[in-house]
């Protein structure tokens, strides 16, 4: 019977040996931590929403939250409203957005279809990588120093959309510069074989196609400079009334209205610091909805 | 503005014959991840009469264009330079050592004393300790979602981490003081007491409870992390998927394959993406103008120190400055954050274009 038995048995070993204890348990080990790492991120992204919804909501419910102003009111009374506040952050982002879209879009559009390989494109575009990473308190110490101290101009809301320019440019020039790219030569090249002149392909042909993809990234880029808090602590002083006045007199926003309110340590002060919080995080998810409307609805046309 | 860039067609062109023949001919187009300046099209037509609207025309939008590029390229050079004339008058009426003095008095214009020592000794600790948080924790949702996570929810659990980087500082700085700094305090507490004999984490001064580095080390990595993941995450992805089954054919388990193929391939990468981290940690201002004590001590080294950095230091004491001389002592203060920061990202970018050009 046993000699049977050896002939059923394989001449030689099996190709495929099991994968060893450790390899095992290391490979657990990794798969653990690595699910962990992601686990982490997420608590102080659901902490500080919780923290912000169960603070602000009832704020923000009020009667007259998004139509009064402090105008009058103490800083124990409770009431009022963030209308000045959020005319202000909107006003200073809009105009930002009027500078830095066509600015950026041009200078994307010089990398694209005219910078080629020279000198100047490469330094632009080494320029924009560096302007990204400057800190937003370093471009509003630049406005004030030209602004301000060398112009002699009083501070204002218009200084403080000056500073956000230099904080959106690089990023409308990253987002339109991919979508120019991916605009296929093919179109270019219809358009002159037509006979339309380079600028007129550009205005025409190439910007409309890439349209979409642009708008979304300036939508992105408002709502990042938006919550932008150091060059309004710097190139604008905080009024708890409404200003309309762009260039002139002190402007409320969203973000100094919370650092205003940080040293006010009454019940009104929390809740004012916390309606505000709310309302900044709707504010730029707005902004952030449209981006992803905007790049759904006109989607790439290349594809 | 020179409207005179050294490529090859001049502006002047005509609704005329062959324009873009040479246009195409070197790349396919739809590479989004590598920028490649190779791909526009840039005729240079031939000459011909009449049509000097379309000259015009095209003239005008080039020197647009080139203006605009221009006009970057000085924008950097102006807030060196405009910053530069600003604080020269101040660090000239410094009566202390600008780089060695501790103390930051600029309250009489006649009789400045500020010096940058301790803010920058804050600024680094606190960026660092941020950065050595972050950056496993990166790492680790990096590969998570390029090579652990289900594919359809890779992408919607992408879109969490990013939304961290939607969320404004100051929501963050606030948090941070008033909700995460009583409950890590315990931990801070037992940190002193257990490990006080480290100086890291000798018993500091800062006055109120939770307003230390510490805190504000953490909120910060919380802040850098979705820097970190994002860019990290583009190189992982792009890791040859041959290498991938190369590996996978030889029997590697999940985790033999990312340590033999994925992580040797986006190291640089994941690098340079932790020093944009440090970039953007060095130039925060807001979530530690709010987290950070002042403090009258000098900064001692320990985590749990109150201090400011350069950026908070500015913010706090700018709003009420009034004289240009004192002005310029924050705006000093504020061109050494812009060099510090210029020469971190200026790396980071040098090693990205190599890891680049790499893939």
């Amino acid at each position: 019977m046993s000699a049977s038995i050896d002939l059923h048995e394989p001449a030689v070993g099996p190709t495929f040996t099991g994968i060893s204890g450790t390899r095992k348990a290391k490979n657990g080990l990794a798969t653990v931590l690595v699910t962990l790492a992601f686990l982490i991120a997420v608590i102080p992204l659901v902490w500080v929403l919780y923290t912000v919804i169960s603070q602000g909501l009832i704020v923000v419910l009020r009667p007259g939250w998004w139509t009064q102003s402090l105008n009058g009111l103490l800083g124990r009374q409770i009431g009022g409203g963030a209308y000045h506040a959020i005319y202000g952050t909107l006003a200073q982002g809009l105009i930002a957005g009027i500078i830095a879209t066509p600015l950026g879009i041009m200078v994307a559009i010089y990398l694209v279809e005219y910078g080629a390989k020279t000198r100047l494109a490469r330094a632009t575009t080494f320029m924009v990588d560096i302007l990204t990473g400057v800190p937003s308190i370093v471009a509003a110490l630049f406005i004030y120093a030209v602004w301000i101290a060398i112009f002699g101009l009083d501070r204002s809301a218009f200084a403080v959309s000056l500073a956000l320019v230099l904080l959106m440019v690089p990023v409308v020039v990253r987002s339109s510069e991919e979508m120019l790219r991916i605009v296929p030569d093919d179109l270019r090249e219809a358009s002159y074989a037509l006979g339309v002149p380079k600028w007129k392909t550009i205005m025409r042909v190439v910007i409309p196609t890439a349209l979409s993809g642009m708008l979304t990234g300036v939508a992105l880029a408002l709502a990042r400079i938006m919550g932008e808090t150091a060059p309004v602590l710097i190139l604008v002083a905080y009024a708890p009334f409404i200003n309309f006045n762009i260039f002139d007199g002190n402007m409320a926003s969203l973000p100094l209205m919370m650092a205003v309110e940080r040293s006010n340590p009454t019940q009104a002060g929390a809740d004012r610091i916390w309606g505000a919080a709310i309302t900044l995080i709707l504010i730029i998810t707005v902004f952030q909805l449209i981006a992803a409307v905007l790049s759904r609805v006109t989607a790439p046309k290349t594809k | 503005m020179t409207d005179r860039p050294v490529t090859g067609g001049p502006a002047d062109t005509e609704p005329g014959v062959e324009r873009g023949f040479p246009a195409t001919a070197t790349v396919p187009e739809g590479d989004v991840l590598m920028p490649d300046p190779g791909t526009e099209p840039d005729p240079a037509p031939p000459e011909t009469a009449g049509a000097t609207f379309t000259q015009r025309g095209d003239r005008i939008f080039r020197g647009l264009a080139t203006g605009s590029g221009v006009f970057i390229v000085a924008l950097i050079g102006a807030v060196g330079v405009f910053l530069l004339i600003q604080a020269i008058p101040s660090v000239l009426a410094d009566k202390d050592n600008f780089l060695l003095g501790r103390n930051f008095d600029t309250g009489d214009p006649a009789n400045l004393r500020f010096g940058i020592l301790d803010l920058l000794l804050v600024t680094v600790e606190v960026s660092v300790f941020a950065l050595i948080i972050a950056m496993p924790i990166g790492l680790g949702i990096a590969l998570f979602l390029t090579q652990y996570a289900p594919r359809r929810l890779a992408k919607p659990f992408g879109y969490l981490v990013d939304l961290l980087a939607a969320v404004p500082s100051i929501i963050f700085g606030l948090w941070g003081i008033l909700v995460l700094a009583p409950v890590i305090e315990p931990f801070a507490q037992w940190l002193q007491a257990h490990l006080g004999w480290i100086p890291v984490f000798a018993p500091g001064n800062s006055g109120i409870a939770g307003a230390t580095v510490f805190t504000a080390g953490i909120v910060l990595a919380v802040m850098i992390l979705p820097i970190i993941t994002s860019i990290t995450r583009e190189v992982f992805e792009r890791t040859p998927r041959t290498l991938i089954e190369a590996a996978l054919a030889l029997g590697a388990t999940k985790w033999e394959v990312v340590q033999t193929t994925v992580l040797p391939f986006g190291r640089s990468g994941y690098v340079s993406a932790s020093m944009l981290g440090l970039g953007r940690a060095l130039g925060e201002t807001i979530a530690l103008t709010v987290i950070l004590a002042g403090v009258q001590s000098a900064f001692s080294g320990s985590l749990f120190d109150g201090g400011a950095t350069f950026a908070s230091k500015i913010a706090l004491a700018f709003a009420e400055l009034n004289n240009n001389l004192s002005a310029g002592a924050y705006i000093a203060a504020g061109l050494v954050l812009f060099v510090l920061t210029f020469a971190v990202n200026a790396f980071a970018r040098a090693l990205v274009a190599r890891s680049g050009a790499k893939a």
